[in-house]
């Protein structure tokens, strides 16, 4: 009798470390979830200024003021374009 | 002193009272406990986990708005506030003087503020830049704190401002698509109850108490390519003409989007410091107008429906004005006769009036009610226009005659490009929406196919030469419109010296793609006839938009001389 109890409690305290182990590694990880899901946030965010300043960038406005200005492009004659119709789609 | 003495017993009642005592401290020890235990445990409870638990506030995020091919219109980006507790700020000149540069507020607006003591919560400046918030945080003052918030920033600028709208401090919407679509656009932030160490750091989560919501982005049907363009070509031509104000709206006939919508006077979203009603309005959806020779159209259409006429009878001699109750309807610019593709071709209001009274009033008051007239477009778009459309049994035959060319008639550029449909989709009208949508507009007959086609055919002649509006014609695609050029009404009657040019237009005319309304309100640089003033954008906005679109051409590839002397006809007013 004494030593199933002996027994039982090495399996006690094996248990209760165990117990503590694991909430301590979710505690751990649960910090590490939550650094990420902040670093996930603070990418969104920069997504959208990254966005805000690409639309900025690319109004239509300046491209083809740079277009125009800079690079010396122009709207090709319509004569010079072909369309090409896919008999497929149509 | 005898041995005896030290044994003398003490009486009992005295260690009776001492149990008696430490009995009755353990029944209040036992009460107390009791009473925390089972009264009190609620409470205790809540104050326990209030040292450890905290509740976080989610943000929920507001849609963004985007053009048809992705690009944004409208995003939301965090910012600081900052704000103080007065009574807590403890700051001395130096370093007021940098918190005011900081911000950029005067020193003394700052120090009025900290005065007021009674107040718990004031706010320095809303909405700053984060790397500014920064510096403010630097300063390291008591009292001073910050809190995240959110800001619109419109991309499009004064280009897009008219459609997209703005929101207000709060992100909520309060203009255009953004208040139409708040419901959807709006983000609902949540909050949840963690569990927090000794270091502030989160190490559970306890509970959700509310998800947070993002609010939903929003595709609109514009194209920002087009729309640009539209509005350079609308903003030269209010400055070349001096005009009061400008709209525009171009509409894709096979699915009823609304492929540009530009206004004039425009305002810039991001800074709406100074803003100025008329800025504001958006002249395509909220004024109405008097449409004038636009809307012979529909008076010939129903004239050729009900097959009273066909497109070479003639209906004027060219040189007769029509006398109804007083009132004399004639043709300022006679030039020989007329028949009914010419009453499109040259505009000429005898013959428009002439075909409106061979008609009952009650049939063209349907076809205008059918074309869309006097009923809302249904965009879902605040302050949308209606116009006004009298009931038939209230018209005076004048009033019959006037009304087959545009006068009694209010109308707005929506409705009127959305009518156009009717001819660009042989007899179909469709609905017209602000949003995305890939599948064919389900359009709704009002003419038959064979009617809307030989109208169709009338309004390419009008913009032949011969025509009233030879400089909408581009090269490579064949077109088709009609020009307007109404006087505008002024104090209950007609002004005569202000203008409002107007044309709507089809395109390519062979198989139309696009419908496109151009009105110019007010040009006062001389030339005042729709044919001059508001053809020419629609010729620029639909050679971009036909080139962007991918339309294929139907029309020789050569260059549309201007007009000669006496190629143009003029339009009556």
């Amino acid at each position: 009798m004494a030593k199933l109890n002996l027994l039982l409690l090495l399996v006690l305290v094996v248990c209760a470390l165990g117990l503590v182990t694991s909430q301590h590694q979710a505690r751990k990880l649960f910090t590490d979830l939550e650094r990420a899901q902040a670093r996930a946030r603070e990418l969104d965010v920069e997504y959208g200024r990254l966005q805000l300043e690409a639309s900025t960038w690319g109004l239509h406005a300046r491209v083809e003021k740079v277009a125009a200005g800079a690079l010396g492009m122009r709207t090709p004659d319509a004569r010079r374009v072909r369309v090409v119709t896919l008999e497929a789609a149509r | 002193m005898s041995a005896t003495a030290a044994l003398v017993r003490l009486p009992v009642w005295r260690a009776r009272m001492v149990m008696c005592v430490l009995l009755a401290a353990f029944g209040v020890l036992a009460a107390r406990t009791l009473y925390l235990q089972s009264m009190r445990t609620e409470f205790l409870q809540e104050k326990g986990q209030a040292r450890y638990s905290r509740v976080l506030e989610i943000p929920g995020t507001r849609g963004r708005v985007l053009e048809r091919n992705g690009e944004a219109l409208a995003i939301s980006t965090p910012v600081q506030s900052v704000w103080a507790i007065p009574g807590d700020v403890d700051a001395n000149g130096p370093q007021l003087q940098e918190l005011a540069r900081l911000l950029g507020v005067e020193a003394r607006e700052l120090r009025k503020r900290f005065a007021d003591t009674t107040r718990d919560f004031v706010y320095l400046k809303r909405q700053i830049a984060p790397e500014q918030a920064e510096q403010v945080a630097r300063l390291g003052l008591a009292g001073i704190y910050q809190h995240r918030e959110y800001r619109r920033y419109y991309p499009g600028g004064e280009v897009t401002a008219h459609v997209v709208g703005f929101t207000g401090v709060d992100e909520a919407g309060q203009e255009g698509v953004e208040l139409a679509f708040q419901a959807s656009l709006g983000g609902t932030p949540g909050s949840r109850r963690v569990i927090k160490d000794r270091l502030g750091q989160v190490v559970e989560d306890v509970e959700s108490i509310r998800a947070a919501q993002d609010g939903q982005d929003l595709t609109l049907a514009i194209d920002g390519k087009i729309q640009s363009l539209a509005f350079a070509a609308l903003k030269s031509a209010v400055a070349a003409h001096k005009a009061k104000a400008g709209a525009l709206v171009a509409i894709d006939v096979r699915t009823g989007e609304v492929l540009a919508l530009a206004n004039l006077p425009s305002f810039n979203p991001n800074n709406r410091a100074r803003l100025s009603g008329a800025q504001l309005r958006n002249r395509v959806l909220t004024d109405t107008f008097e449409p004038g020779s636009t809307l012979k159209p529909f008076t010939v259409a129903l004239a050729l429906e009900q097959g009273k006429v066909n497109p070479g009878s003639l209906v004027s001699s060219g040189r007769e004005s029509l006398r109804i109750a007083g009132y004399t309807i004639r043709d300022p610019h006679p030039d020989g006769t007329v028949n009914v593709a010419q009453v499109i071709q040259r505009s000429s209001n005898v013959g428009a009036a002439k075909l409106a009274l061979s008609l009952q009033r009650e049939d063209l008051w349907r076809m205008f009610e059918r074309a869309g007239f006097g009923a809302l477009p249904q965009l879902g778009f605040p302050g949308e226009a209606a116009g006004k459309l009298r009931p038939a049994a209230t018209w005076r035959p004048v009033e019959q005659a006037t009304m087959a060319y545009g006068h009694g008639i209010s109308v707005s550029l929506m409705q009127l490009a959305r009518a156009y449909t009717m001819f660009a989709r042989d007899g179909e009208l469709i609905p017209v929406t602000l949003l995305k949508s890939t599948q064919a507009a389900a359009g709704t007959r009002v003419l038959s196919a064979r009617t809307a086609r030989a109208v169709r055919g009338m309004l390419e002649l009008a913009v032949q030469p011969g025509g009233t509006a030879p400089r909408a014609r581009i090269m490579g695609w064949r077109v088709a419109g009609k020009t307007g050029t109404a006087h505008k009404q002024e104090n209950g009657g007609y002004a005569a010296d202000k203008y409002i040019a107007s044309f709507v237009g089809l395109a390519p005319a062979s198989e139309p793609r696009l419908v496109i309304a151009v009105m110019i309100d007010e040009p006062s640089a001389g030339q005042y006839y729709g044919g001059v003033v508001a053809a020419p954008v629609f010729s620029q906005v639909a050679q971009g938009a036909l080139r962007l679109l991918n339309v294929p051409h139907d029309a020789p590839l050569e260059p549309v001389p201007l007009p000669g002397e006496g190629e143009e006809a003029r339009e009556s007013t």
